[in-house]
């Protein structure tokens, strides 16, 4: 899992629109990604930070010229360099290793077997190896996701609320492994609402609001004094309007 | 009351005698329909499972075509088959017609589109929970399908076994196009029907209770081995 050199920075977002009916729920979102640090995603509830994220990995139609990732627009190949963490953890109906086999099988990833009990025992889902995914509780459920989303060895690892309701044992070994696999060369794109976590993990952090970027800074800039109004508002945690 | 007891007593007899002509009878029975069943869910299945992943055009029409086809009349079916596979028809030079083989291509126009009607209802209900995961993952459509009918296989057996029902229980389609010819083509149902007609009620009654007795034992087998794997692992 050793990989220093990014291949898909910087990701470049050019004029990025999604409507769908007559809702603007992406308008003209321009952004330069290329810090190899944490991005973290911030906003109110429905600005378009998911669907931004969403675009990025290629899980919704959008203009995929729009979305360069080192020059080149979104592909299978590049695709195949990233992957995702969903708010809720979809998990299919086998056993924890199984899971993680299914990954290694389909991608024929060159794993041994030891280092897959290693990671399981990063997570500390190593006791519940040959249980049903199922039966896993919320955080278990999570970081077994988190587990398979990182054993491909992603350029980019997109997480999306990775950590909304888990308790923080849950949140503190997910967030151990993000800072690991981020200095192993993983690029990390993280959206939060926790402004908490935010402070911990960010190197940068862009602020969407109502389908646009207002802000994209160094997360010192922004927590310290943010540019944009809006960003003061958020920030301040008074309601949006 | 007596013609229930004198069919028990003759079923027993004939079970337990191991009736030469019973187990030819019972024999055929099944090889027709676990054959036609094989067939049918080996298409089936994986058919099933493309329309309920794949978004293409005209999807929707295929998928009612296959539910309309899910309440064919057997008759009909038998029909078809037969005007078909008779000297005069199109594929009459293969000289099928009264054969087994004619009886398992009526069975497979019958299971199939219960098998990949009921194989695309199941899915679909999967595939809301693992689309965003195969599109990130990018897995190609052999192993998504795969991976689908592994998930779903205890639903899919409740399909399967469906299938199973409709086929072993039919008479329509096979009396006409395999004759109930003895033996060659005679199953449980036609031999039922005709011992029927002949007035041979204990007989065909004794044959109509081993099919249900089989068919009740093969359900509970295989509920029974369902729920206790949901019992051991997802009932903690």
């Amino acid at each position: 899992m050793k990989n220093k050199k990014n291949l898909l920075l910087p990701v470049s977002v050019q004029s990025l629109s999604y409507i769908k009916g007559e809702k603007k729920l992406l308008n003209k979102v321009f952004c330069k990604i290329s810090s190899k640090g944490i991005t973290v995603v911030v906003g109110p509830n429905g600005a378009g930070k998911t669907l931004f994220l969403k675009c990025l990995h290629g899980l919704i139609k959008c203009n995929l010229e729009k979305v360069l990732f080192a020059g080149k627009p979104l592909n299978k190949k590049i695709r195949l360099m990233q992957s995702m963490v969903f708010q809720s953890p979809i998990l299919m109906r086998r056993s924890v290793i199984n899971n993680l086999l299914f990954v290694i099988n389909q991608r024929k990833i060159n794993i041994k077997r030891n280092e897959v009990m290693t990671l399981l025992k990063k997570v500390d889902l190593l006791h519940l190896a040959k249980e049903q995914a199922i039966v896993l509780s919320g955080g278990e459920k999570q970081r077994l996701s988190v587990a398979r989303a990182i054993i491909t060895s992603p350029k980019i690892l997109f997480l999306d609320e990775a950590t909304s309701n888990l308790d923080p044992y849950s949140v503190n070994i997910i967030e151990k492994i993000i800072k690991e696999v981020n200095k192993k060369g993983t690029k990390v794109i993280a959206v939060t609402h926790d402004l908490s976590q935010a402070r911990r993990l960010a190197s940068e952090i862009i602020f969407f609001n109502k389908g646009s970027i207002s802000e994209h800074t160094k997360a010192s800039s922004f927590f310290d004094q943010p540019k944009s109004s809006e960003g003061k508002i958020f920030i301040s945690g008074k309601l949006f309007v | 009351m007596e013609i229930y007891w004198n069919s028990i007593y003759t079923a027993i007899q004939l079970i337990f005698t191991l009736d030469k002509k019973l187990i030819e009878i019972l024999a055929l029975s099944f090889k027709v329909t676990f054959i036609a069943l094989l067939i049918s869910s080996i298409l089936g299945l994986p058919l099933g499972t493309f329309l309920a992943i794949q978004k293409f055009k005209g999807r929707a029409f295929i998928v009612g075509i296959i539910n309309s086809l899910m309440a064919l009349p057997p008759v009909v079916v038998g029909l078809f088959v037969y005007i078909n596979l008779s000297r005069s028809g199109p594929l009459g030079w293969l000289g099928i017609l009264y054969t087994p083989t004619a009886m398992i291509i009526a069975q497979i126009i019958l299971i199939f589109p219960i098998i990949a009607g009921l194989t695309n209802q199941v899915i679909e209900d999967l595939h809301e929970n693992y689309k965003d995961l195969f599109l990130s993952l990018v897995t190609p459509q052999f192993h998504t399908i795969k991976a689908y009918l592994i998930d779903a296989r205890y639903s899919l057996i409740t399909v399967i076994l469906a299938g199973l029902a409709k086929g072993i229980s039919e008479v329509g389609a096979v009396i006409i196009v395999g004759g109930n010819i003895d033996h060659l083509t005679r199953v449980m149902t036609s031999t039922i029907t005709m011992e029927t007609s002949k007035g041979e009620l204990s007989l065909a009654m004794a044959l109509g209770l081993i099919l249900l007795i089989m068919s009740v034992i093969i359900n509970l087998i295989v509920t029974y081995k369902k729920y206790n794997f949901k019992a051991k692992y997802y009932e903690k």
